[in-house]
């Protein structure tokens, strides 16, 4: 088995006549976060859109775990492993947050309308295990005194956490979080960081678009860096920082080299 | 009493009807139990409601007899609305043409012990059952690939569709209709004929409940969970695991079986049908029913069928003027209450303040 949870082989995503991505190779190992930086409109999202399957990519190919991606619906992909959150906060608004997380653990469950009907012994034991697990999953990430509270009367920073619990309740490999700090304050920012942390520490694989520098830097094992839809810098946060393609990106060419 | 004085003791009573629950809620499981059985008794006796004092003059329906109405109209709008509750409420999908489920049950019957055979009703209602069941995934599987607006005219065409069919096929008795519908077995002293429309309401009556017994374990369960999600964000719930196709063509499904549940006891009842009874304009009634009652919500949908089944007879004293009455009702009801009469509830996970955790706070590691 290859060290590689995750390929992105040579992936062209062409919209019309914009390249959104550019022959895009990278890979990330199992155990590591990864974080995947960019400017605005690099296409960072469009990265986790072809990684999740809502986008077939134009060209090139996504391994997963040694397998193709290609073909499979999106709940098929999300069975397989990979759990994401959304940039704009997605929950299911008018279902309390237990429930919410409850869906992401339906993807292991089997139970359907006739198990339901009958009230088959697996239908009890997974609604169970449904249960037990949301409710592990909320406390692990803090919100566990609102678990009844419908999702939308939760406040921001309880939103962000159970997407982030919804995901991790499909039991993922990886787990793609996309800006999961958008909107934090600094000190909400830190306590995300140890909760990442403490994620990998349980064995799963993380890939994490941020804009934060700071969040990125301090947290992540490797960075890919995106402009333009193309691959512009692949290393360690330090390598990266100091990249001059990086810096370039960021912060605009001098006028002098222009 | 005047028209608006009326109308705000509904609504307030749909008011009264939701504390009501919710101070149930708070009893203990027998409690809840015997005023359950209290209400199901009550419910039975429906048909003499008429001659109680004060009540009767509410229930009453001048000019009609009451048990008729409700074995025609309440009883079949009723059912109606659970199951298209389960599509419209449910898993947010529209569907105008669901009056064509209701046709393709009751044409089942009329076919199988009248036109082509002699079968029992009894026999001929699970098949019409299940031959609704079948027209609902067959409309399903190429149609629920549209989303929202393109849904709904589809399915607006389905039923327009099994409307005219009926009416330019032979086979299906044109538009002379199909008469000689076979009634349902009698069971000890209860006949099933013209004369008496009690039985009919019992049979109904006990229907309702078994369907509203069964849809609760959907609903209670990772099918029911599924289709909220779905309702909620069909994107997220497809990323998150759910399959959407899947989930969406068994709500289609279990909507087309109540509906054509419906339209068998119809047929039975009635025992001659034709094109003219299953008009367009029915679908956009049982829609009202379930947006009036409060889509998403069972006894919401219970309580909507039954009010718009009702409601045109017990204005019947308006004469032309009863259909305008009936209008002017429901579009106060929904100024009053947009969330219809009794509205979709954010769950109580009752089990949460029992809940403890097995261990300390552990994701468990992934598998």
């Amino acid at each position: 088995m290859s060290d590689n949870l995750l390929e992105l082989d040579h992936v062209t995503m062409k919209f019309g006549g914009v390249t959104a991505l550019d022959d895009v190779t990278f890979a990330i190992r199992r155990g590591e976060i990864l974080g995947l930086i960019g400017p605005n409109g690099a296409g960072k999202t469009t990265c986790f859109n072809v990684v999740t399957g809502v986008y077939a990519a134009t060209s090139g190919g996504v391994h997963f775990d040694g397998t193709s991606l290609a073909g499979l619906k999106r709940f098929q992909i999300t069975k397989r492993g990979i759990a994401r959150t959304f940039q704009n906060i997605r929950l299911f608004p008018d279902m309390t947050a237990v429930e919410n997380v409850m869906v992401g653990a339906d993807a292991n469950h089997r139970t359907s309308v006739g198990g339901a009907l009958l009230g088959l012994p697996r239908h009890h034991r997974e609604e169970a295990e449904g249960r037990n697990t949301a409710m592990e999953l909320l406390t692990f990430m803090g919100i566990a005194d609102r678990a009844g509270d419908a999702a939308r009367n939760l406040p921001y920073g309880y939103q962000r956490r159970l997407e982030i619990a919804r995901a991790l309740a499909t039991k993922p490999q990886l787990l793609c979080l996309d800006e999961p700090a958008a909107g934090f304050t600094p000190a909400e920012k830190v306590e995300l960081m140890d909760l990442i942390r403490k994620i990998r520490a349980q064995g799963y694989t993380v890939l994490l678009i941020e804009h934060d520098m700071s969040l990125v830097m301090g947290v992540t094992d490797r960075i890919v860096v995106l402009d333009f839809g193309k691959v512009i810098a692949t290393g360690t946060p330090s390598e990266v920082q100091d990249n001059p393609a990086v810096v370039a990106a960021y912060l605009g060419v001098p006028d002098d080299d222009a | 009493m005047s028209l608006s004085e009326s109308l705000r003791s509904v609504t307030s009573g749909s008011y009264s009807v939701s504390r009501l629950g919710e101070a149930l809620a708070k009893q203990s499981r027998s409690v809840r139990w015997s005023f359950g059985a209290i209400c199901i008794l009550a419910l039975y006796l429906l048909p003499w409601w008429p001659s109680v004092p004060v009540l009767g003059w509410i229930v009453e329906t001048p000019g009609t007899s009451f048990p008729s109405v409700l074995t025609d109209q309440v009883v079949i709008f009723v059912l109606v609305a659970l199951g298209l509750n389960v599509v419209v409420g449910l898993a947010g999908l529209l569907d105008l043409g669901y009056v064509g489920f209701y046709a393709v049950g009751a044409y089942t019957v009329a076919i199988l012990s009248s036109q082509h055979a002699n079968l029992p009703w009894l026999l001929c209602m699970p098949i019409a059952v299940l031959v609704s069941m079948i027209a609902g995934v067959i409309l399903g599987t190429p149609t629920l690939r549209l989303r929202g607006d393109y849904l709904a005219i589809v399915t607006l065409g389905f039923g327009e569709i099994i409307r005219i069919t009926a009416n330019n096929v032979e086979w299906l008795g044109d538009s002379r209709g199909i008469s000689n519908i076979a009634t349902p077995p009698s069971i000890g002293p209860l006949k099933f004929t013209v004369l008496d429309a009690k039985p009919y309401y019992f049979l109904g009556f006990t229907t309702i409940l078994i369907v509203i017994f069964l849809l609760r374990r959907l609903e209670n369960s990772r099918v029911g969970r599924s289709w909220n999600a779905i309702r909620e964000d069909e994107d997220a719930a497809e990323l998150m695991g759910v399959d959407t196709f899947k989930f969406k063509l068994w709500a289609f499904a279990i909507g087309a079986a109540i509906g054509g549940l419906a339209g068998s006891l119809y047929a039975g009842k009635v025992q001659f049908i034709n094109p003219n009874n299953f008009p367009l304009q029915l679908s956009i009634l049982f829609l009202a029913a379930v947006v009036l009652g409060g889509a998403g919500n069972m006894w919401g949908a219970v309580v909507g069928g039954a009010l718009v089944a009702w409601m045109p007879e017990r204005f019947r004293g308006f004469a032309d003027k009863r259909v305008f009455v009936f209008g002017v009702a429901l579009v106060l009801v929904m100024v009053f209450r947009p969330q219809g009469l009794i509205p979709r509830k954010i769950r109580k996970e009752r089990w949460l303040e029992s809940w403890k955790p097995s261990t300390e706070a552990d994701l468990g590691g992934k598998e």
